[in-house]
Order: structure tokens, then C-alpha cells, then sequence
């Protein structure tokens, strides 16, 4: 009888705070409308849609962000935030902060995603078609495009927002597949060198399953250490010593190599430049930039609020990856000959200075981590922009030693890529020097001198590669044959605008940015 | 004391000229007699606005009250406050000779690199490529700034910034409109200098950190950190971090290889920037931030510190004797002589940084003289190898007397401004550290070797082939090394002016690093206490 009682007892509907939730709902909302539009508008109509739909989306969602910033009902009285959707989702300052910054990058990368002229649309007509077929060629002379890229583009957003904010380790591994998938898809579309983009593709879905796979064994770990997936519940069994530490310490590893993967960090940093270079560029200028800021918010609140109390275990660890990432990143770098690739590892090393935020487990090294990525960001989807403009007749002119004397043909872009060099070097008077500046800091106020200091020489390796590539832009005879820049179009030289300017603007007055990266990270992480 | 913002406005100048010059626009379709008169119009306005700077630096020199604060013209306000970073400027004795000097070298290196960027003075054989006259003389201004900058930061983390940006425009001065191996010199030369200014970087911090200890808020504030109290271990490690920097900017043996590549490669003008003031930047850092900041470590690496110095010394003027190549030779002298100023200030004595000082000034107008001087021989004659010259003396008697009163000035001899430097410096040396003084001195018969023997090899004998019908001095150089000629000689017959004025800040460090005068042992160097007390 009570059985059957209890069965009958109506279940409680889910009490979900959709106002707080509103801005990561409008993008996954605009998403299922895009996939409408994709079925039943006219073709010439689409693309006109898709860019409302898509920029006005990530512009309100943003708005939506800065409204849930500012609410009261959710940071009154000193709260630190609220845990909405049944425990599901945390909002507070950090993933707000993480929201917006996402928001603008992903708004920054559909610019160039929407770069239209016929032969320059970075995607393939028909990605069904097989390389070099009649087919093909078919799709391409109809003048046919993908337009399903922006719908992608919308769903990949809607991951990387939730990512980050997963309160609970269930909804996390939602997300990064919800943000993976579309990726990988996004990543074999290339109108040009369509193989290598397939095989890109392929690499980044068969090495970031068998990612999502460890990710969940280390789910089920913490589970059965805690028996919960709940983050708070986790730090709670953690720091009360029950359950077997080995689940505990096994969970840990797993996870945080499904996260560092994500990343990017070494030894998990493989796939990096084989899928930078084989994707289209505009969706490496996604990748590099706003996936990068939400696998380390979602890095972030595991290893602070999950595990903050076990930083002296996690730590060693953390330094060994941190340091073999900087050296990877920055040596390797060194004999990279195509200009994608070079970008590729050089975000693998940038990802290796942020970690050395990460490992400062403080306010301050979260906030410097939160201005570091922001910065980053803006910047390496500028460096990106800017690729996408050098072309030859085969598409992207992206070997280096076609770049020679770029600087006496086209001074303006050799100049942008330059300035986007200097502060991926850390050279003052750039945000890339702030930012540096600010995770070292917090490195060192945090006891890790000796991480700095291989920071420093790797900062300084890694300028090698950078002046080379100036060396050649600018003091280099142009090869007679070389590639040309293409005009422009208003949407791609945004993007590049918004770049340097966002580059100079926090590198000679840092102090909004980062006062609000600071406000952010004041309070932590929502448990 | 008045608020004028005297070295904002000194700084501020030299960018808004670059900024006017890089406004102008190119001729583009309109032709090359078009683009001519545009360049024209550039290097006027580069001209006019390094003057003015030099005359906002003087009148602001002549404010200078050498019995006043410290530190004068001072201005701070709050610039990133979550670092506790400051604007702060401010200038001392040594600080204001030195953007002095920087300011007076400025409008000459216009002057002299006139027509460089069209490729004035290529080797033999090179065609000289055509180049953005108006990109190159708006990177000078940019540097001007920054190297206004460097000496008046009051605030370790604006100076560090000044310090690497700095870099850039060298860079591209060298590695865009040098000649000869001018990418693998501008390669060097920025890898070297930031691999110094990032080791650099991990001691400002950790000098910051250090600040913050005790629930301070954290500090950049030159005038807060000598307050600072670190256990001598510390210091050793940060003084570390600041001396290689240093050291590789000076240079020092052994980080001065970047030098004589680089000084090789940039043009005559980029080179008397680079030798004249660039240098300058280490050495004044030396004595500004590692003696005054960690005074215990100072004294602890002075052994090692005075052994580089004089191999220093002997080395560079050793290889300098073997060179072939005229602007390598020079830069070579430059590490002998650089050599002698990091002696001046590690025997820690006030003859002898005092002499120091006095030394970086004239050193910069000296080989600055001496490197133009060859720049406007390489312009004629298209070549760098010494070599090729020979009897300029009796085409371009002009040319070659001022190339004589230059190289003396590298020798120091009596009655040029060199010589009252160097004898401080060896004064102020030897009562304290013998044996490295008689072996600087060495270092001064060398200097005599090198520098008459080049001036032997060049401007005597039979008049060379290429050389016959070689041109004198026309008037635009001679209004351009004039001056310097003029400056060395009035600085050797009457330092006193200068060293009224950096006499009371090379006291103010000696008593920060807590270094007394031996006795005197002589009454000669009892004479120059009295100036300095004066």
C-alpha cells in the first residue's frame, strides 16, 4: 500500500529561475529557431536570418547578462550568487563574467564566420560532397552555402555558457558534449584543403570522445566516492575524509584530464594544432578563443569548489602540467612553418601561463586568470581575422614563407598581425603584457616563483617564432608570386578593429577590466 | 616649486610629433617628386619637434636646483590601481643629464639620418631598397619618448614598461632600414633584451610582492621600495634579476654580443641612439635600482661585478684592435668603455660614480660623434671596411679633423670631455680597488692603440682609388656633429656645471647603498669632495 502511495504522490515540478537562466536560454532558444529557419526559408532568405538571428541573439544575451549582473534578487545582501535550475546550474560573478566574456568573443568570431563574398566563404558548399567530385564542384558553382554553421555556432555558444556554470558534474558532461559536437562538425566544413579539414575533424572527435569518456569515468568515480555528483556534495565528502580516497584521487585525475584536454594543456595537447590548422579559420577563431574561456571556467569551479580544499593534493600535479605545457607549447612553436600551426601551439603556451593563475587557488588568481582569457581572446580572434585575409589562389596562403614582405605590400594588415604578435609576446603597452603581469603575480603572491620563472623563459622562447614571423612580414623582400590581401569586407575588418583596439585599450588602461575581473572573483565561485 | 608638468610635457612632445608625421599621408599615385616633398616635410617636422623638446629639457634643466629634493619635477598619479602601479616621474642629478643628453642627441640624429631611410648608407654593392621615409622618422620620435621615459620613472613598473617597449622601435629601426645582416642583428638584439627584461620582470614582481607584505597595499614607488627591509638572501636573488637585464642592456662581458651586430647593422643614426643612449639605460638602472634597492647585494656582488667590468674593459678593446669593419670597431670601444662606467660604480666611491655619470654623458656625445662621423665616410663611399679607406684626410680635411677630435675624445685624452670622466673614474677606483685600476688603465693604452691606428689606416696615406674627388662635410652634417664636437670640448675644459649637478644624487645613492670614501690619500681627490658638497 505506502508503495503505491508514494507512487502516486505528484512529483514536484522543477522550480527553474528562467530570468537567471535567460541569457544561456535565448541562445540555445535561437539555436532550435535557426534549425527552423534552415528548413523552411527560402535559400536566398537564409543567411539574412541567420545573421539577425545569430548577432542580435549573442547582443541580447549579452544584454540579459549585464541585466543579471546588475539584479538584486540575486547578488542582494552580499550574496555571492544564486544556485538555480534545482541545484543544476550556479550563477554567480565568475560565470557571469565568464558569460559576457564568452558573449563578445563568440560575437567577435560570427563576424568572421559571416565573411560572404562568394569565393572567400570560409565553408564548403555541400560538406555531404566528396573532395574533388562532380559534386562538388556542382554545389560550388550553384553558389550554394552552409548556412547551417550559424544554427552550430548558436548550440557550441549555448555549451560553452553552460559549461562553466554546471553546478553539478552531470549537467557539465551535457555541456561539453552539447559544445563539442557542433564543433566538430564545424571544424570539417572547409571550402579549401577539405580533406586535411576532414581529418581534422575526425582527429577532434575521436581523441575528445575518448576525453568525454574519461571525463564521465571520473564522474562515476566521484560518485561513488561522494555519492553525488553535486559539486558542493563533493568538496563536503572531501573535506569530512570519508569514502576511499583512491576513488576520490582517481576521480580527480580522470576529470581534470577530460578538462585539461579540452584546454589543451600538455601531455593532452595534440590535437591542437592538426585541428587549428585543418579548420576553417573562423571556427579556429572560435575555438581558440571562447572555447578556451569555458573549458577554464569549467576548470575553474571543479578544481576550486569541488576540490579547493585538496589543493595541496592537486597542486604537484597541476605544476607538472603547467610547466610541461609552457615548454611544449613555446619550444615547439619554434619549428612551426605554417601560421596556424604557430598560432596553435602558441595558445597551447598561453593556456600553460593561465594555469599558472589557475594554481594560485586565490581571488587574485582567478581574477588575473578571468583578464588574462578576456584579453587572450579579443586578441587571438584579431591574429585569426587576419589569416583569413592572406590568400592565394588555392584559398589561405598559411605557409610562412609566403608571408614574406607582407609588410611592404599591405602595411595595415602586416601591422595588425605584428601588434597581435607583440602581446601574445607579453611586450608592455599591450593587454597580453597586463595579463601576463597579472597571473604572474598572483603566481608568485601564491608561493610559485619557480613556475613564474620557467614562465618568463618560456615567454621568451616563444618570442622567437613571433619576431620571426616579423622578421619576415616586414624585413623580407616579397616574393614576386606571393599571396595577396584581399579586400575586406566590413564584418572581417571589425573583427580585426575590435582586436587591436581591445589590445591597446587594456594594455594602456587595463584598470576597468580588470577592477571588474576583481568584483568577479571577490566572492568565488558559488558552492 | 612650480606644477608645470615639465617631463610629461618633455615625453608628450616627441609622440605627438609622431603622431603628426605618421598623419601625413603618402604621395601614393601622385608621383615620386610628389613623395619627395612629402618625406621633405616629415623630416622638417621630426627636426622641429626634436628641438622643441630639447628646448622644453633645457628650460627645465635650468630649474633644476642642485641643492633641492631629491627628486624634482615630480608628478604621480594613481595609473592601474589594482597593481598599485603609478604614473610617477621625477628626475635626479643623473636622471636629468641623461634625458639632457638624450635630447640633445636627438635633432643631431635627425639631422645625420636625413636621407638614411631612402638607404643612405649601404655597403658596396647593395641597392639601397626604397623605404617609408615617414615610418622611420616617427619610430625616432616614438623612442624619444620612451627613452624620456625610462630615465624619469619614479615607478618600477612604468620604467620596466618604458624599458621593453622601447625594444620595438629599435627592432624595426634595425631590422627594417639596417644594412647588411640587418634581420639576424635585429633578431639578437630583441631576444637578448627580453630574456634580461623578463628575469627583470619576475624580480619587479617579486619586489612588489614583497611590498605587500605585512597587509600593505602593494607598491611600485621607487621612493616607498628603498624603504623596503629584505633579507640579504632576497636581495641577492632580485638584484639578480634586475643585473642581468642590465647587464645585457649596457652590455656587459659577457652579454655584450648582440652589440657590435647590431650597432653594425642599424644605420649611423639608429646606432648613436642604440650606443649612445640605450646603453646608458643599463647603466643608469645599475645605479638607480640594484645599488639603491639592494644595497647589501650590491656590496656582496661587487668582487664579481668589478671582474666583468675589466675584462670588460681589456676584451673590448682588445677585440676592438682586430676589427675590420669600421662600425664594429666602434662598437667595440663602446664595450670597453662601458666597462669603465660599471667600474666607476661599483667602487663605489663618489670620485668615482660621480665620474661615471659624468662618463655616460660623455660617452654618448663622443661615440655618438664617432659613429656619425663614419656613417657620413660609409654614405660617400659605400663601404664599412676599413680597408677601403685611406689619405681621407687630404680630400675631406674637415671630415677627418672632426673624426680626429672624436677619436681622441674615445682615448680621452686631456682637454676633451672623456678625460675628466676617466680619470675620475680610475681616481675613484683606484682608492679603493688597485689592481682593477692599473688594469683599467691598460685598458686605456689600448684605447690608443685602436683608435689612432684606425684613424692611421683611414684618414692617412695615399689617397685611395674611390676615395679621390670623396666629398667634405656638406652643411647639414656639419650642423649635425658640430654641436657634439662643440660639447665635447667645453665639457673637457668646464665639467662643472654637470657635475654641480649630479654631484649631490651620486651622494644620495652612496648613502642609500651605505658606501663611505676611503680617505683620500691624495689631495687632488679632496678637491672634487668639495665640488660635490658644494
Amino acid at each position: 500500500m505506502t508503495g503505491i502511495l508514494a507512487a502516486a504522490a505528484p512529483i514536484a515540478t522543477p522550480h527553474i529561475e528562467y530570468g537567471q537562466l535567460s541569457p544561456m536560454l535565448l541562445v540555445f532558444g535561437l539555436a532550435l529557431v535557426g534549425v527552423l529557419v534552415e528548413a523552411f526559408a527560402p535559400r536566398p532568405l537564409r543567411r539574412g536570418l541567420h545573421l539577425v538571428l545569430t548577432l542580435g541573439g549573442l547582443a541580447a544575451a549579452f544584454v540579459l547578462t549585464i541585466v543579471v549582473a546588475s539584479s538584486s534578487s540575486v547578488f542582494g545582501h552580499g550574496s555571492p550568487g544564486h544556485v538555480a535550475a534545482e541545484g543544476a546550474v550556479g550563477i554567480d560573478r565568475p560565470t557571469l563574467f565568464i558569460w559576457g566574456t564568452i558573449l563578445v568573443l563568440a560575437f567577435v568570431s560570427v563576424l568572421l564566420i559571416a565573411e560572404s563574398s562568394h569565393d572567400v566563404s570560409p565553408f564548403a558548399a555541400q560538406a555531404a560532397a566528396v573532395p574533388g567530385s562532380a559534386e562538388e564542384r556542382e554545389g560550388l558553382e550553384a553558389g550554394i552555402t552552409h548556412t547551417e554553421v550559424y544554427p552550430l555556432t548558436l548550440f557550441a555558444v549555448g555549451g560553452m555558457l553552460l559549461f562553466p556554470a554546471s553546478n553539478d558534474l552531470l549537467t557539465m558532461f551535457v555541456a561539453l558534449e552539447v559544445l563539442s559536437l557542433p564543433l566538430y562538425l564545424l571544424c570539417g566544413l572547409a571550402r579549401r584543403r577539405r580533406l586535411l579539414s576532414q581529418e581534422a575533424a575526425m582527429k577532434y572527435f575521436l581523441l575528445g570522445a575518448f576525453s568525454s569518456a574519461f571525463f564521465l569515468f571520473g564522474i562515476a568515480m566521484l560518485y561513488g566516492f561522494s555519492g553525488s555528483v553535486r559539486l558542493s556534495a563533493i568538496a563536503a565528502a572531501a573535506s569530512s575524509n570519508t569514502g576511499s580516497a583512491t576513488l576520490l584521487y582517481a576521480g580527480i585525475a580522470l576529470l581534470g584530464l577530460g578538462l585539461l584536454f579540452k584546454i589543451g594543456a600538455a601531455p593532452f595537447q595534440s590535437w591542437k594544432p592538426d585541428v587549428y590548422q585543418g579548420a576553417p579559420t573562423p571556427v579556429t577563431a572560435l575555438m581558440a578563443s571562447c572555447t578556451l574561456v569555458a573549458a577554464f571556467g569549467a576548470l575553474f569551479r571543479v578544481f576550486y569548489v569541488a576540490f579547493g580544499q585538496l589543493s595541496w593534493d592537486w597542486r604537484p600535479a597541476m605544476w607538472a602540467v603547467a610547466i610541461l605545457t609552457m615548454v611544449v607549447g613555446s619550444i615547439v612553436a619554434v619549428t612551426q612553418t605554417d601560421v596556424k600551426r604557430l598560432l596553435a601551439y602558441s595558445s597551447i603556451a598561453q593556456a600553460g601561463y593561465v594555469l599558472t593563475g589557475v594554481i594560485a587557488a586565490s581571488a587574485a588568481g582567478l581574477s588575473a586568470s578571468l583578464f588574462y582569457l578576456a584579453a587572450y581572446g579579443v586578441a587571438v580572434i584579431g591574429a585569426f581575422a587576419v589569416v583569413t585575409l592572406v590568400r592565394d589562389q588555392t584559398g589561405e596562403a598559411a605557409h610562412l614563407s609566403r608571408w614574406a614582405g607582407l609588410g611592404r605590400r599591405s602595411p595595415l594588415v602586416a601591422g595588425a598581425f605584428a601588434f597581435f604578435l607583440i602581446t601574445f609576446a607579453g611586450i608592455p603597452l599591450t593587454s597580453g603584457f597586463t595579463g601576463k603581469f597579472a597571473v604572474f603575480r598572483a603566481a608568485i603572491a601564491g608561493g610559485a616563483l619557480p613556475l613564474v620563472i620557467v614562465g618568463v623563459l618560456s615567454s621568451a622562447i616563444l618570442a622567437f617564432p613571433y619576431v620571426r614571423v616579423i622578421v619576415l612580414m616586414f624585413f623580407s623582400d616579397p616574393a614576386p608570386d606571393g599571396p595577396a590581401v584581399i579586400r575586406p569586407s566590413a564584418f572581417t575588418s571589425a573583427a580585426v578593429v575590435v582586436g587591436v583596439l581591445a589590445t591597446l585599450v587594456l594594455g594602456l588602461d587595463p584598470q576597468p577590466l580588470l577592477s571588474l575581473a576583481n568584483h568577479a572573483a571577490t566572492g568565488m565561485f558559488i558552492r | 616649486m612650480s606644477t608645470f608638468p615639465w617631463l610629461t610635457v618633455a615625453g608628450v612632445i616627441p609622440l605627438a610629433g609622431a603622431v603628426v608625421i605618421a598623419a601625413v599621408p603618402s604621395a601614393g599615385a601622385a608621383g615620386d617628386a610628389a613623395q619627395r616633398g612629402r618625406d621633405k616635410l616629415v623630416k622638417r617636422v621630426a627636426l622641429v619637434v626634436s628641438l622643441i623638446t630639447l628646448a622644453v629639457t633645457i628650460a627645465m634643466a635650468l630649474r633644476f636646483s642642485p641643492g633641492g629634493p631629491d627628486f624634482q619635477f615630480t608628478q604621480t598619479d594613481q595609473w592601474i590601481p589594482q597593481f598599485g602601479v603609478h604614473y610617477a616621474v621625477g628626475v635626479d642629478g643623473i636622471a636629468l643629464v641623461l634625458i639632457l643628453m638624450t635630447t640633445v642627441l636627438m635633432p643631431v640624429v635627425v639631422l645625420a639620418s636625413w636621407n638614411d631611410a631612402e638607404g643612405g648608407s649601404g655597403p658596396a654593392g647593395e641597392k639601397p631598397p626604397r623605404r617609408s621615409v615617414k615610418t622611420y622618422f616617427a619610430l625616432l620620435l616614438v623612442l624619444e619618448t620612451m627613452m624620456i621615459g625610462v630615465f624619469a620613472a619614479t615607478d618600477v613598473f612604468l620604467f620596466y614598461v618604458f624599458f621593453e617597449a622601447m625594444l620595438v622601435p629599435m627592432y624595426f629601426m634595425i631590422g627594417s632600414y639596417g644594412v647588411g645582416q640587418r634581420q639576424y642583428a635585429a633578431v639578437k638584439f630583441l631576444l637578448y633584451s627580453l630574456l634580461g627584461g623578463l628575469l627583470m620582470l619576475v624580480a619587479v614582481i617579486a619586489l612588489y610582492v614583497y611590498s605587500a607584505r605585512g597587509g600593505h597595499q602593494g607598491t611600485f614607488l621607487f621612493s616607498q621600495l628603498t624603504h623596503l627591509s629584505l633579507s640579504p638572501v632576497t636581495q641577492r636573488w632580485l638584484f639578480l634579476g634586475f643585473f642581468v637585464a642590465f647587464a645585457i642592456k649596457a652590455p656587459l662581458w659577457p652579454f655584450h654580443t648582440w652589440l657590435p651586430d647590431a650597432a653594425t647593422a642599424a644605420q649611423p643614426g639608429a646606432a648613436v641612439l642604440l650606443v649612445g643612449v640605450l646603453d646608458k639605460v643599463g647603466t643608469f638602472g645599475l645605479i638607480r635600482y640594484c645599488l639603491e634597492l639592494f644595497p647589501s647585494a650590491s656590496h656582496y656582488f661587487t668582487p664579481l661585478i668589478i671582474a666583468l667590468a675589466v675584462i670588460g674593459i681589456l676584451y673590448g678593446a682588445i677585440v676592438a684592435i682586430g676589427q675590420r669593419d669600421l662600425k664594429r670597431l666602434i662598437a667595440y670601444t663602446s664595450v670597453s668603455h662601458m666597462g669603465l662606467i660599471t667600474l666607476g660604480i661599483f667602487a663605489m666611491t663618489s670620485e668615482g660614480q660621480t665620474g661615471a655619470t659624468l662618463y655616460m654623458v660623455n660617452h654618448g656625445f663622443a661615440t655618438g660623434a664617432l659613429f656619425l662621423l663614419a656613417g657620413f665616410m660609409i654614405t660617400r663611399r659605400r663601404s664599412q671596411l676599413i680597408a677601403d679607406y685611406g689619405g681621407v684626410q687630404k680630400v675631406a680635411p674637415v671630415l677627418a679633423g672632426l673624426f680626429l677630435i672624436a677619436g681622441l675624445a674615445g682615448l680621452a685624452l686631456p682637454g676633451l670631455s672623456t678625460f675628466v670622466s676617466e680619470f675620475l673614474v680610475l681616481v675613484g677606483t683606484f682608492t679603493r680597488y688597485e689592481v682593477p685600476a692599473i688594469l683599467a688603465t691598460v685598458g686605456i693604452i689600448l684605447a690608443a692603440i685602436y683608435i689612432l691606428w684606425m684613424y692611421q689606416r683611414t684618414m692617412t696615406g695615399p689617397v685611395r682609388d674611390k676615395i679621390v674627388g670623396m666629398p667634405d662635410l656638406n652643411a647639414r652634417e656639419l650642423w649635425a656633429v658640430g654641436p657634439l664636437i662643440a660639447l665635447i670640448i667645453v665639457l673637457g675644459v668646464y665639467p662643472q656645471p654637470v657635475l654641480n649637478i649630479i654631484n649631490p644624487a651620486v651622494h644620495q645613492t652612496l648613502v642609500q647603498v651605505h658606501a663611505t670614501d676611503p680617505v683620500p690619500p691624495h689631495p687632488a681627490t679632496a678637491l672634487h669632495q668639495n665640488g660635490g658638497a658644494r
